[in-house]
Parts: structure tokens; C-alpha cells; sequence
């Protein structure tokens, strides 16, 4: 009965491909999975988005909407009938194909990235050998989409706010990469599916998942940051900082395909989301051994959800860097420390077992930690202001 | 050390998530048609006509003198006279206005049409709820939609309504004894002269002197009568006003409120 549950979206499609001939099976099979995909995460934005207002709102201790349906969780249909029935504006001196295919290669390059995700026992569309680097082309490709439309709108609000999002995107893009670099050295795999099997043990009943190992926690907290940057979320919202660029680089998009934006920055949080729990958070595995009754797809989603909500968290809380902060955090914190990490990986790895790579590893990561921080964090002294001034 | 800022801040944003949904004082929403907060007695929009008694059509104090006509700064007001005389609230014969209209949607709020008026006869409303789908008449208030009680007007500014009603008293009591003293005064020549066809006359004085008294106002002849829910004094008589000795003292009453001024 469990394992029936568990595997009972498999079972389902099976069971609907057995009335197929066996040359349909295969194309047949796929489309019903993309179809899944493409139909879920939507649905899952539009929790999300009246989950974010709410929790918002709670945060500034404000009630959130409340008007639309019981509680206002019909909110996002009125959202969603509101968006598609606004008209759809293209500037006039705005590059039409360009500014057209901008939020639709945004979309399909962030939903090409769960193709490789394993959202359950079984339950992945394409178990890619190469899973993770070709999750990192298609997050690569999202960078694309952003300066397309920044570009073609023709509109230096839309422009700066795209090469904002570029220069982020690129900077943090090294810091992801380096963070989950460490756990391929681990697995010796680039695929999801063998990466979330590689933490798919339990001793005294708890997980051996990566996040409970010091190299693993430090590419977790370096990750969360580097992926709060590439979705461009606060507090690196800088791309789209509202009080000085309007919008960034959706500013002259209106309608649909503001909304496909929209959608877009969403789907890619679930994806980012979804990739560290499968990196570092045992992916589908339940926390305890006990607790495998649950269905694995409920524990991958429930992890999808509890980061979702830190994300929100972070969004109340932090206020937005400035663009030389932002840099300056990528470049001499972050990519320090990933660095290091990496060093620190390999370092467990040659130590053998036992309590001494524990205290090594956590050691050298702590007192770097500090280092760095404190080295960064030292008020520098400026001397009065000199202007030089054009002669 | 790095971090810890936003530990801190998370913790707060915690508290704040939680405690929003324990303490409704967290809360500083008002969640607006449903609840409502009571609107401060300096609150104002737009203009309204005061009337006493229960018949609105009856007991409007506006005589159709047209000062809030000429002097309203974005001409947002219409008035029209009556050819005839209409018996007021204390059947005293006066002009009163056929159509009186104020278009809200001109008009700016600034109050000097209740500054010029000398009859207290408009006032500010603090309606605000006026949103219409119709913008041309449903935005042009005519005499009855602009009609409110003196009830009413208590019930909105009750220190502005209170001081008004005893200032309209005064005068009264004012204008009483001079009427009073006068028909005395004719009393007493009536008694010292009873044979005299002078009999005949001698009511005219009074009038005429009341007449010269207001003679600043237009129709300052037909000056309303207003009887006083809060300091009435149950005779109604004729209370003429002095229009620069009412607008004046308004003003000061005014200032000394402190109260904003167009």
C-alpha cells in the first residue's frame, strides 16, 4: 500500500500508456510528464504568490488580501484574469521580435530545468547522466531572456536594469556553480538521480544527507545566497529595484507577458529551491528513517515549500544591497569561501573516517568564515572629501 | 560577526509573523467598509445646506442672498431666487432659493462660501462616500440632496455647531429687546399721546430702524429666524443678523479653534 502511494503517479501514467501501442508509448509518456510539469508549477506560483503576500503582510504586521474568496486565496485568479485581459503594449521604437520572445525564452529555459529533477522515487522526466550541468546551461540561458528584454524595449530603465541583472547573474552563476561543484566531487556523479541515491542512507535513523557534513553546510548556506541572487530575489533585487528602476528590465512589458515574467522569477525559485534540496537536502528522502511512510514526492515538495518560505522570510527582512556591495559580496566573500570549500571537500574525502576531518573541516571553515567576515565587515576610514574637478 | 545582523532581523520579522496573527493591536490595518475610524471634527469636504426643524424644503436657512455664489473661487455653486416671499420655518415671509447646486465635482473644498455666509445656512459636510457612475448629475448636488438637519450638523462638528447656535441665540435675544424697547418706546408714546391719528404710524419706526440696521446684507429685510435645539428659547421671533458682526466673530471663532483656513 505504501509503496503503491509512492510510486502512484508512476503507476498512473502506466496504467494510461497500457491502452497505447508500443511506438506511442515512449513520445506519449514524456508529454504526459512535461504536461504534469508545465501544469503544476504554475499552480504551485499561484499559491505562492498569495502565500508571499500574506506572509509579507504578516511580517508588517499588516492582514495581506483578504477580499477575493474566503481568507483571499482566490486572489491569483483575479491577478491572473486581470493580467491577461490588460492590453498588451510594445513601444514603438522597442525590437517587436525580440521584446516578444524575451519572457517566452525566460519561461521555457526555466522550465527545461526540472527535466533532470527527481521529484520522487522514480519520478524524474529525463535521468540526464549530465543532469546538473545541463541544469546549469538552461539557469544560464535565463540571463539570455533578461537582457533580451532589456534591450529590445528600448528604455534606459529597461537597459540598466538588465545589465544589472546580467552582472549579478554572472557573478553569483560562479558562486553556484563552485557550491555545487562540492558535492559532484562527493557522488562522483553529475546526475541528480545518483546524487539524491548517494544520501539515500540512514544511520540511528537520521539522514546522511550533504547539509550535515561541514563541507556540505557551507556549499548549502554559499548556495542559498548564490541562488537568491540568480533568481533575483531580495534582497539582490537589485535588477528590478522598484524605487530606482521602476521595474528593471520588465518595466515595458505589460499583460501576458509581464506575467510570464512573473511566472518565470517564481518557477525559477521552485527550480533553484528544488535543486538544493536535491543537492544538499537528500532530495525526495524523508528527515527520518521512520517517517518513509510518507510518500517521497510529498517530501520533496514539502522541502519546495519550506524554502519557498525562507525565501519569503528573507524578502520581509533584508532591505536591497547596493550594487557595489552586491559585487563585493559575490566576488571576495562568496567565491572565497566556495573556493575553500572545494579544498575543504577534498579534505574529508582523503581523511578517512572519523571524528578528526570533523573538527578539521568545521575548523578551517569556521575560522575562515570569521576571517573573511570580519575583514569585510571593517568600517574603512576616508579622509575629507577632494574633488577633482575637469579642467 | 558576518551574519548576525540578520539573525537578528529574522528573529524580529519571526516575532512580528507571529505575533500579528495573537495581538490584533499588531494589526494597524482597518479593514475600511466594514469598520471605520471616527472622523476627527476638524474633517471637512464638501459644502452642505442646514435646516431647522423636520421639513427640509421649510426650514432651509439659506435666503438666496448669493455671497457663496460670488464669492466661491471655482464658481461651483448656482443659485437661483424665488420671485415670491415664502413664509420660513417661524412664518416670517423671505426669499428662499428654487435651486440651489453645488457641483462637487468643481468644487474645491476650500470652505470661503461658509466664511461669507451671514446666515449660517451652509456649512461642511464630511461625507466622502460620493463616488457615482453618473459624472455629470450624479456629481451635482441639488437642494435636497444638499439639505441636512441642524441635528446632523451637531452630530458631525458638534463645538462648531454648538457656538453657532448660541451666537444665532444671542443675536435673537438681542434683536428681541431691541424690538422690545421699541414697541415700548411706541407704548409708551401711544400711552403719553392716546387721541392722535399719529396711532397709525407708529409701528414704523421699529421697522425701519431694523431695517437700517441690516441694511449691509441684500435681503437683509427677510432674515431668517432660527430656532435653537441646544439654547432655543421657545419664543420664535424675528432675529435679525448683523452680517459683518456674525461673519467676524465666525472667524475669530474660528482662529482661536485653530482650525485650517482656505
Amino acid at each position: 500500500m505504501i509503496e503503491r502511494l509512492d510510486q502512484i503517479f508512476v503507476l498512473l501514467k502506466h496504467w494510461l500508456l497500457g491502452y497505447l501501442p508500443e511506438s506511442w508509448q515512449v513520445p506519449v509518456g514524456v508529454l504526459i510528464s512535461v504536461a504534469c510539469i508545465v501544469g503544476l508549477y504554475p499552480a504551485l506560483f499561484a499559491v505562492t504568490t498569495v502565500l508571499e503576500r500574506k506572509g509579507v503582510g504578516r511580517i508588517q504586521n499588516r492582514i495581506g488580501p483578504n477580499r477575493v474568496g474566503p481568507y483571499g486565496i482566490l486572489q491569483p485568479m483575479a491577478d491572473g484574469i486581470k493580467s491577461l485581459t490588460k492590453e498588451d503594449i510594445v513601444p514603438t521604437s522597442a525590437d517587436a521580435v525580440v521584446h516578444f520572445l524575451a519572457p517566452i525564452i525566460l519561461v521555457v529555459t526555466v522550465f527545461m530545468g526540472f527535466a533532470v529533477l527527481p521529484m520522487g522515487r522514480n519520478m524524474v522526466l529525463v535521468d540526464m547522466d549530465a543532469g546538473l550541468l545541463f541544469y546549469f546551461a538552461m539557469g544560464a540561458s535565463t540571463e539570455l531572456s533578461v537582457f533580451m528584454a532589456g534591450w529590445s524595449s528600448r528604455n534606459k530603465y529597461s537597459l540598466l536594469g538588465a545589465m544589472r541583472a546580467v552582472a549579478q547573474m554572472i557573478s553569483y552563476e560562479v558562486a553556484l556553480l563552485l557550491s555545487s561543484v562540492v558535492v559532484v566531487m562527493m557522488t562522483g556523479s553529475l546526475s541528480l538521480v545518483k546524487i539524491v541515491e548517494a544520501q539515500n542512507h540512514y544511520s540511528y535513523g537520521l539522514p546522511h544527507w550533504f547539509i550535515f557534513t561541514p563541507w556540505g553546510c557551507a556549499a548549502f548556506i554559499m548556495y542559498a545566497i548564490a541562488g537568491t541572487a540568480e533568481t533575483n530575489r531580495s534582497p539582490f533585487d537589485l535588477p528590478e529595484g522598484e524605487s530606482e528602476l521602476v521595474a528593471g528590465y520588465h518595466t515595458e512589458y505589460s499583460g501576458f507577458k509581464f506575467a510570464l515574467f512573473f511566472l518565470g522569477e517564481y518557477v525559477a525559485m521552485f527550480s533553484i529551491s528544488g535543486l538544493g534540496a536535491t543537492l544538499f537536502l537528500g532530495g525526495w528522502m524523508a528527515p527520518f528513517a521512520w517517517l518513509q511512510v510518507i510518500p517521497s514526492w510529498i517530501w520533496f515538495f514539502g522541502k519546495l515549500f519550506v524554502s519557498m518560505c525562507v525565501f519569503i522570510w528573507l524578502r520581509g527582512t533584508l532591505p536591497r544591497l547596493r550594487q557595489d556591495q552586491l559585487m563585493n559580496f559575490a566576488w571576495k566573500f562568496v567565491l572565497p569561501m566556495c573556493l575553500l570549500n572545494l579544498f575543504v571537500a577534498g579534505l574529508w574525502r582523503f581523511m578517512g573516517e572519523g571524528w578528526l576531518r570533523w573538527v578539521v573541516c568545521s575548523a578551517i571553515l569556521i575560522l575562515a568564515y570569521i576571517s573573511i567576515g570580519r575583514e569585510g565587515m571593517r568600517r574603512k576610514k576616508f579622509g575629507p572629501r577632494s574633488y577633482r574637478y575637469a579642467e | 560577526m558576518l551574519g548576525d545582523g540578520i539573525l537578528k532581523g529574522l528573529a524580529e520579522t519571526a516575532k512580528n509573523f507571529a505575533g500579528s496573527f495573537v495581538s490584533k493591536e499588531r494589526l494597524t490595518t482597518v479593514e475600511y467598509p466594514e469598520e471605520r475610524l471616527p472622523l476627527p471634527e476638524a474633517a471637512r469636504n464638501f459644502p452642505f445646506l442646514v435646516y431647522d426643524g423636520d421639513d427640509w424644503e421649510k426650514g432651509l436657512r439659506c435666503v438666496a442672498c448669493q455671497i457663496c455664489e460670488k464669492e466661491c473661487p471655482p464658481k461651483c455653486i448656482y443659485i437661483e431666487k424665488s420671485k415670491d416671499k415664502k413664509p420660513d420655518y417661524v412664518g416670517k415671509p423671505q426669499i428662499y432659493p428654487t435651486k440651489f447646486d453645488i457641483d462637487i465635482s468643481v468644487c474645491m473644498s476650500c470652505q470661503i462660501c461658509v466664511e461669507v455666509c451671514p446666515f449660517e445656512a451652509i456649512k461642511m459636510n464630511t461625507e466622502f462616500e460620493l463616488a457615482t457612475d453618473d459624472r455629470f448629475g450624479g456629481l451635482l448636488l441639488d437642494r435636497e440632496a444638499l439639505a441636512r438637519s441642524n441635528e446632523y450638523y451637531h452630530e458631525i462638528h458638534p463645538t462648531e455647531a454648538t457656538e453657532v447656535d448660541a451666537r444665532l441665540a444671542e443675536e435673537k435675544v438681542k434683536v428681541e429687546a431691541k424690538a422690545k424697547a421699541a414697541a415700548d418706546a411706541v407704548a409708551a408714546k401711544a400711552a403719553a399721546a392716546p387721541a392722535k391719528p399719529a396711532d397709525l404710524v407708529d409701528p414704523k419706526p421699529a421697522t425701519s430702524e431694523k431695517a437700517a440696521e441690516s441694511s449691509k446684507a441684500p435681503i437683509a429685510a427677510t432674515t431668517p429666524a432660527a430656532p435653537k435645539p441646544v439654547s432655543g428659547t421657545g419664543t420664535d421671533g424675528p432675529a435679525p443678523i448683523t452680517p459683518k458682526d456674525t461673519k467676524n466673530a465666525e472667524i475669530s471663532a474660528k482662529r482661536n479653534e485653530g482650525e485650517p483656513k482656505a
